[in-house]
């Protein structure tokens, strides 16, 4: 590591520095708080380094622009904000669909629709699942330092080009914004991955023949390989069918892609949960301030820990289901109005209580709230087991003492 | 356990409150060796409109990288000394503008109090180095950070045309610093 340094610098610009590292040759994109800075790197370094940048007309235009890069065999990316990813959502159906593997980063802020753009906020968790129609898969990333970004920002890449399937990186605006040390790891320190290009003749290519696995090799346009791609289900040589067996088979594959292989793509961090008997399920900056509030509560004798979701679609369901059954009840904390609060409560089937705590008045969620409730839920749970009370009803919401700022 | 040193710089857009937790954080993290966060708070204007900076130091991992208890603030305009200095906590510093903070809050906090955005124009000749001298101020009271390592990472921040007007200012805050006493 000796010629790498150690530099302050913004999630945002580590983000840059985790796709270049991955290989990103393409950014397309139109410029939005609190997302802007990817965009600018990316415009000042990209064409350095033999890349392309382009500034779009628009988000519609600029996701369909990095799916078609990334079909000519250039690693794509591009970044927005709540109301560009709502414009970019049927161009991501398409990536879907077409197995284009590409990068969408989104920095939430406060919506819906142009809300409060320098504003940080959680409130596209489930958007960033179900925001495109029809069933599909998604892998949705969740960092929550400026290192992680950069890491998370590879590992995207890296199972797009697996999966042949988007990936979505999902941060918040304190979280694109903050700013922390980091080191760049030295080319080669962390593994990149590149697509699997066909070793068959051109004309014996079909872009989705499925025979040997469920992702097929992906040719590059300009390598000779001529296939056809269209988002209307399609044969193993990409042209549309009505034959209903391929587009069952076709609907169900797309799924399995990511289904069977949740293993190897979740990945949590656990804080103090072993012997928890409260735990929080909280990602992004409400995780960190989880994390003050469980170093907190220890101190004060209250086994709080913490489960923290780095990839947070395919939802992961066995960590909740483990920490459901070793825990009294989980705290979710998030800022919108109850998002994957439901998703929890899910998993946790009915093992323990599931309460969220919810805000969305453009600040995050301070330690102390999480404090208060989970010493709350401690008291009621004492008090339930001496008969005095029946326990906190599951999906209280919180009343949220305003902050002195700005109050 | 480790410390947790929290600092705010508050101000209106375009006073360089940002630049200044960029700065005084970059000094803690990457030339004093210790760990830190800067996080920011601001309004959809370029200029003018509240702004502000949080810093946290500490020698270990910081968790939530906003300000829950302040051990040091600046403020530069009164709107900002007023909406922001409720979080200090009981014998922290509060560092005021004197020209633009007449009404003095009331807090069980020091209170320093210096001309800052006037020295900044009429002594050095540019306003825009009213957050410097704040940082060298600040430096002085609180000896959060080096003065070796906030010099290095005003330097290195700068541009280099104005590379000796900075530093002159950085030294203008230590000195005066050093003479304040809180009101």
């Amino acid at each position: 590591m000796a010629n790498q340094k150690k530099r302050f610098m913004q999630g945002n610009e580590a983000c840059t520095e985790g796709a270049f590292y991955a290989g990103c040759r393409f950014y397309a994109g139109y410029p939005i708080t609190p997302s802007t800075e990817v965009m600018e790197i990316c415009g000042t370094r990209l064409p350095k380094v033999g890349g392309v940048f382009i500034q779009m007309e628009d988000e519609i235009a600029s996701i369909c622009a990095i799916v078609g890069a990334s079909l000519g065999g250039l690693k794509a990316m591009t970044a927005t904000s709540g109301p560009g990813f709502s414009l970019m959502q049927e161009g991501l159906g398409f990536a879907c669909m077409t197995e284009v593997p590409c990068v969408i980063v989104n920095v939430m802020r406060s919506g819906p629709s142009t809300g409060f753009p320098t504003g940080p906020s959680q409130s596209d968790v489930m958007q960033a699942k179900w925001g495109t129609h029809g069933d599909h898969p998604a892998i949705v990333l969740s960092p929550a330092s400026v290192e992680e970004i950069f890491h998370e920002t590879v590992r995207a890449f890296n199972l797009s080009e697996i999966y042949r399937t988007p990936v979505i990186l999902l941060y918040d605006e304190i979280i694109g914004h903050m700013r922390e040390a980091i080191t760049i790891p030295e080319p080669g320190a962390v593994e990149v991955i590149n697509r699997v290009a066909p070793n068959c003749p051109p004309n014996e290519y079909k872009p989705y023949d499925n025979k040997l696995g469920d992702i097929a090799p992906l040719a590059s346009y300009g390598d000779g390989y001529r296939f056809h791609v269209t988002g209307l289900y399609h044969a193993a040589d990409g042209f549309p069918t009505n034959n209903t067996k391929m587009i069952e088979d076709a609907a169900r594959r797309l799924l399995r892609k990511v289904d069977d292989n949740k293993e190897r793509i979740w990945k949590n961090e656990e804080y103090f949960l072993d012997d928890a008997e409260i735990g929080i399920f909280a990602y992004g900056v409400s995780a960190r301030s989880a994390k003050f509030a469980v170093r907190e509560l220890r101190k004060k004798g209250i086994k709080a820990g913490l489960l923290r979701p780095i990839t947070i679609w395919p939802f992961p369901d066995a960590a909740v289901e483990e920490m459901s059954k070793r825990v009294k009840a989980i705290i979710v904390p998030e800022m919108n109005l109850g998002q994957i609060v439901y998703e929890v409560e899910r998993a946790a089937k009915g093992r323990c209580d599931v309460k969220g705590i919810f805000r969305v008045d453009t600040e995050p969620i301070r330690p102390i709230q999480i404090m208060d409730c989970i010493t709350g839920a401690v008291l009621a749970l004492s008090e339930a087991k001496n008969g005095a009370k029946p326990p906190v009803s599951t999906m209280t919401e919180m009343m949220v003492e305003r902050d002195m700022i700005d109050g | 356990m480790g410390y947790r040193y929290e600092l705010r710089f508050s101000g209106s857009g375009g006073q360089g409150m940002i630049t200044a937790g960029i700065i005084i954080a970059e000094a803690a993290a990457i030339y004093d060796g210790k760990k830190a966060v800067q996080s920011q708070s601001y309004g959809p204007e370029s200029r003018g409109g509240a702004s502000r900076a949080e810093v946290i130091i500490s020698d270990e991992d910081v968790d939530y990288p906003k300000a829950t208890s302040i051990d040091a603030m600046l403020a530069l305009t009164q709107e900002a000394c007023t909406r922001y200095s409720k979080d200090i906590k009981k014998d922290g510093v509060l560092l005021i503008d004197s020209d633009e903070v007449k009404k003095i809050p009331t807090g069980e906090f020091k209170i320093y109090s210096f001309p800052i955005i006037s020295t900044a124009r009429d002594v050095m000749g540019k306003e825009i180095v009213a957050n410097i001298i704040s940082l060298g101020l600040i430096t002085e009271i609180t000896r959060i950070v080096s003065h070796e390592a906030i010099e290095k990472a005003v330097l290195a921040r700068v541009p280099a045309a104005f590379l000796d007007l900075n530093k002159k200012a950085l030294h203008m805050g230590f000195e005066k610093g050093a003479t304040l006493s809180p009101i």
